[in-house]
């Protein structure tokens, strides 16, 4: 019995949690005593640093650190022999585990449990908006749920959910047995529960949860009641989690491709988490920064940001954007990776200008860091900031058109296979160029000074993130089901998943651009009534686009309990995640492939990408073709 | 690039009739798509001068940026129409096609030379918005949670005070200069009349500049998230004529600050429409209503 507790695992890292609290007393009545305050035992201090023992002593419990600890004092460290790879049982899911294939699985479904709470918090917020003078919740409830909305919707939804798909494919697609850091892999998944549960407990905190947006801008996080604080550290363990992910990538991509997979062979995906974890690597610190500015002030009393000490109001700003603008490409690059496979595949046609498509990933992530001050062009910086920055902004669309004109000229002539990946990647290519536009609108200065702040934000920050990012990430969840689960999804319910999306979509937040521009602006719980139809229209469209995500849930439990097998490579697709089996081997690859050729040659005559040594485990279709035409 | 394999039958070359007729739809649904966004009623009435230099370049934004969702979705609908795969077609590939060098060159340069232009519009409308006139009034905004503060700064009292009212008084085609202040967090004062907005940040003062040009009453709306009263900080801003303006500064200035105590606006908590906020061109008793309420 005592054995098994202490054993790595969820139990113990449930006990270790209340130890971490101890931990925290300890802490803080050790130093407030020794300094000599008066009130020793101080609950806002104690919840502070419990914030960060917590999180320590659970994850220790966990066993994420057990090698390292091993290795540190000395004793017998297991090495890595890969014998915890694979899932036998949904029970290892909950632990630690190594195996990128399992990771990614962990990263996916978590993060989609996220994309469920965070929605129906949108859900709710609508009902507050159904009305004028709704009275479904007060201002500082209603101004908590739209901030937690944003920030799981970011943190714990879109950015994971990249991270847990490509952790999935992309050493397979690169001819890997695994990523470059196992354990540190599984520490970057296990860091996303404790930011998630972080950013939800806030609710419980004294005077509510975080209600000053996933902006969090100081001086009013500064001056917050507690619930605050959730967010600064919430967002520390997922921004932490980032990093470690993008390292991981990195090492993974440069050192670990197969034979003959030069960086021109690579497929798209692979070249977008590359580029995004470039960012992720030079951008996620800053937000680090500007949260431990925060924090600083709010424990003690650093006044970074208070005006009256000699603070700069306007740095937390410049510092939150340098991270938070290359965060919409950090969302929006490894969905671009997504739309490129697909649509190469499901057209039967090469990627059009697949070096232009490499490229302008390079492109994005090099002028995304020359843009953030647009999000402040009415902050009250220095007026001569405006034009370089608009200039820049603006600049930035033409990369992104030439991956639009790149993925049209792709579906030209093709074989168009309209299947619900498919219809998803068109999807997305409409509703993005929408959100592209409004975006160039935005860079556009003067009109800037009028929409800024206001519900045309709203509308254009959904087609980017919802009209974008989603539309990838569903694309990518369809395609590579078969893959991950080895079952096959239902096709019909797919295209009423997309179908009741896109039109729910569209009515939702479409109408949101003319109430801003009319005058609404955006987080507020009530409004002028000449806007009331808009809004009970959109409340209405908001709910029934929740509604459409129950189909996507529904159909991805039952096709993975009981869906009909999948083949290897039911898309006939050449890229290396398709011709091992479905589910992909424990290893990954039962023999070495060697990259002989592009991605993408659909349509070439005997056009492979890569062929096994040994042709034993080749399954049919493209891998036989493969063998076939490279014995002769 | 074309295919020169023959093994498999790719699909042909689109036919130049199918070219036309697309390009007519698409010529057609981009003038429908631009009427439809001059008909829509984007924005609320315009008070000053700033506002119909900044419509305008919204309007010039629709007739361009309409054309280029219309190409995108014609393309996305003529393949699934033309070239969705049809029973037989299972096995069919596209042609291999990796690429036209020509036509790249083209999809970067125009959009490139498009958005340049853009910008320079922009630039040039953004400068001529800022343009300092002659006879500029200077006004104090001053944010503060919940409510707007305004001092007129040229206009003292008796006791050599400046004048400072809660509702916002302006004389018609007169410039004025708006110096923005906040003495706790960040409120952004926006006047969706004026189509302007400028952040209130403490510590520093910031400002822009507007020509009023229409009379009437107007909302003035704080844009920036600034804790739990932030929906219902608003007031009331009301262009009224020369000499209007000077009987308004008479009573104002010889009855003191006393009196713009008492026109302090109601509390946080009440619902916008029950404060009066109905619509933007509001309501005669606006301005009365919120007097009659008195301090909190």
């Amino acid at each position: 019995m005592i054995a098994r507790l202490r054993a790595p695992g969820l139990h113990r890292g449930i006990l270790a949690t209340p130890l971490g609290i101890g931990l925290a007393y300890a802490i803080v009545l050790i130093i407030r005593g020794a300094s000599g305050f008066g009130h020793v035992v101080d609950g806002t201090a104690i919840l502070q640093v419990a914030m960060i023992t917590t999180p320590f002593a659970f994850l220790i419990g966990l066993g994420a650190f057990d090698y390292w600890f091993y290795w540190a004092i000395g004793r017998p460290t297991r090495p890595e022999d890969h014998s915890g790879h694979g899932a036998r049982t949904w029970k290892d899911y909950f632990r630690i585990n190594t195996d990128h294939k399992v990771i990614g699985v962990q990263y996916v479904v978590h993060s989609f449990a996220y994309f469920m709470i965070a929605g129906l918090f949108a859900m709710l917020m609508r009902v507050q908006l159904a009305q004028p003078g709704g009275k479904f919740v007060d201002a500082n409830t209603y101004n908590g749920l739209f901030s937690v909305h944003a920030t799981l919707m970011i943190f714990l939804f879109v950015i994971p959910v990249f991270a847990g798909l490509a952790n999935f494919v992309l050493p397979l697609m690169i001819g890997a047995p695994d990523m470059a850091f196992p354990r540190l892999n599984a520490l970057s998944f296990w860091l996303l529960p404790v930011a998630g549960l972080m950013l939800l407990g806030s609710f419980f905190a004294p005077g509510g949860s975080f209600a000053s947006g996933w902006t969090a801008y100081a001086p009013l996080s500064t001056t917050a009641p507690i619930g605050q604080a959730f967010f600064t550290l919430g967002v520390q363990f997922a921004g932490a989690s980032s990093i470690a992910t993008a390292l991981n990538f990195l090492v993974t991509i440069i050192t670990m491709r197969a034979p003959g997979m030069s960086f021109f062979r690579m497929p798209l995906l692979v070249w977008a988490n590359f580029s995004t974890s470039l960012l992720v690597v030079i951008a996620t610190p800053f937000i680090a920064a500007s949260q431990f500015f925060v924090l600083l002030d709010r424990g003690l009393g650093f006044n970074f940001f208070n005006a009256g000490q000699g603070g700069n109001v306007l740095l937390y700003q410049n510092v939150f954007w340098f991270y938070s603008h290359p965060a919409v490409y950090i969302m929006m690059l490894p969905g671009f990776g997504i739309i490129s496979e697909v649509i190469a595949v499901k057209a039967r046609k090469p990627i059009f200008g697949y070096r232009m498509m490499a490229f302008s990933l390079l492109a994005i992530v090099v002028l995304g860091f020359t843009v953030w001050a647009h999000h402040m062009f009415t902050s009250g910086m220095p007026g001569w900031i405006r034009d370089p920055m608009m200039i820049t902004t603006a600049i930035i669309a033409v990369p992104t058109g030439v991956k639009i004109f790149s993925w049209l000229a792709t579906l030209w002539r093709g074989v168009l296979h309209m299947d619900t990946p498919m219809l998803w990647a068109m999807g997305f290519i409409t509703m993005f160029t929408l959100g592209g536009i409004s975006g160039v609108m935005l860079a556009m200065v003067p009109f800037d000074l009028h929409v800024s702040k206001t519900y045309f934000i709203v509308a254009h920050i959904h087609y980017v993130l919802f009209g974008g990012s989603v539309f990838t990430i569903f694309a990518g969840v369809y395609y590579w089901f078969p893959k991950m689960t080895g079952r096959m999804y239902d096709e019909r319910l797919g295209r009423w998943h997309f179908w009741t999306t896109l039109i729910f979509f569209n009515l939702t937040f479409a109408p949101m651009h003319i109430i801003g521009i009319q005058g609404m602006p955006r987080r507020v719980a009530d409004y002028a009534l000449q806007f009331a139809t808009w809004n009970l229209l959109i409340s209405f469209a908001s709910w029934a686009l929740g509604l459409s995500t129950l189909i996507f849930v529904y159909n991805m439990i039952v096709s993975w309990r009981g869906g009909p097998k999948a083949v290897a490579n039911p898309w006939r697709a050449l890229t290396l995640e398709w011709q091992v089996s479905s589910p992909p081997p424990i290893f990954n690859f039962d023999s070495m492939p060697t990259v002989v050729g592009g991605p993408y040659e659909y349509g070439v005559p005997g056009a492979v990408h890569a062929v096994f040594r040994d042709g034993a485990d080749v399954p049919a279709s493209a891998g036989a073709l493969a063998m076939a035409t490279t014995k002769e | 690039m074309e295919e020169t394999h023959g093994s498999t039958p790719h699909r042909p070359p689109i036919d130049r009739t199918t070219v036309v007729r697309v390009l007519g739809l698409g010529l057609v649904a981009s003038a429908l798509g631009i009427g439809l966004g001059f008909l829509i009623p984007w924005f609320p009435p315009a008070a000053a001068k700033q506002a119909h230099t900044i419509d305008t370049l919204y309007y010039v934004l629709i007739i361009v940026t309409v054309p280029i969702f219309v190409l995108v979705t014609s393309v996305v609908l003529l393949s699934a129409w033309k070239w969705r795969m049809r029973p037989g077609e299972e096995r069919l590939d596209g042609p291999p096609i990796h690429g036209n060098t020509q036509l790249e060159v083209i999809w970067t340069a125009l959009p490139a030379a498009l958005i340049a232009a853009l910008v320079v519009y922009a630039a040039i409308v953004l400068h001529d918005i800022g343009v300092k006139k002659p006879n500029t009034i200077t006004i104090g905004v001053t944010g503060q949670q919940w409510e707007w503060r305004f001092t007129y700064p040229g206009y003292h009292d008796a006791q050599g005070k400046p004048i400072v009212a809660l509702q916002l008084y302006l004389p018609d085609n007169r410039p004025v200069n708006f110096r923005i202040h906040s003495v706790d967090v960040i409120h952004t004062f926006w006047v969706p009349a004026f189509r302007l907005q400028e952040d209130a940040v403490p510590g520093i003062t910031t400002g822009f500049r507007a020509t009023p040009d229409r009379l009437g009453s107007y909302p003035i709306i704080c844009t920036q998230l600034c804790g739990y009263g932030h929906t219902t900080m608003r007031t009331t801003l009301h262009i009224v004529t020369a000499s209007a303006f000077s009987t308004w500064l008479a009573e104002h200035g010889y009855s003191g600050a006393a009196q713009t105590a008492s026109v302090r606006t109601g509390g946080a908590a009440r619902s916008l429409t029950a404060r009066g906020w109905t619509a933007y061109a509001p309501i005669g008793g606006t301005h009365t209503a919120t007097t009659k309420e008195g301090p909190q």
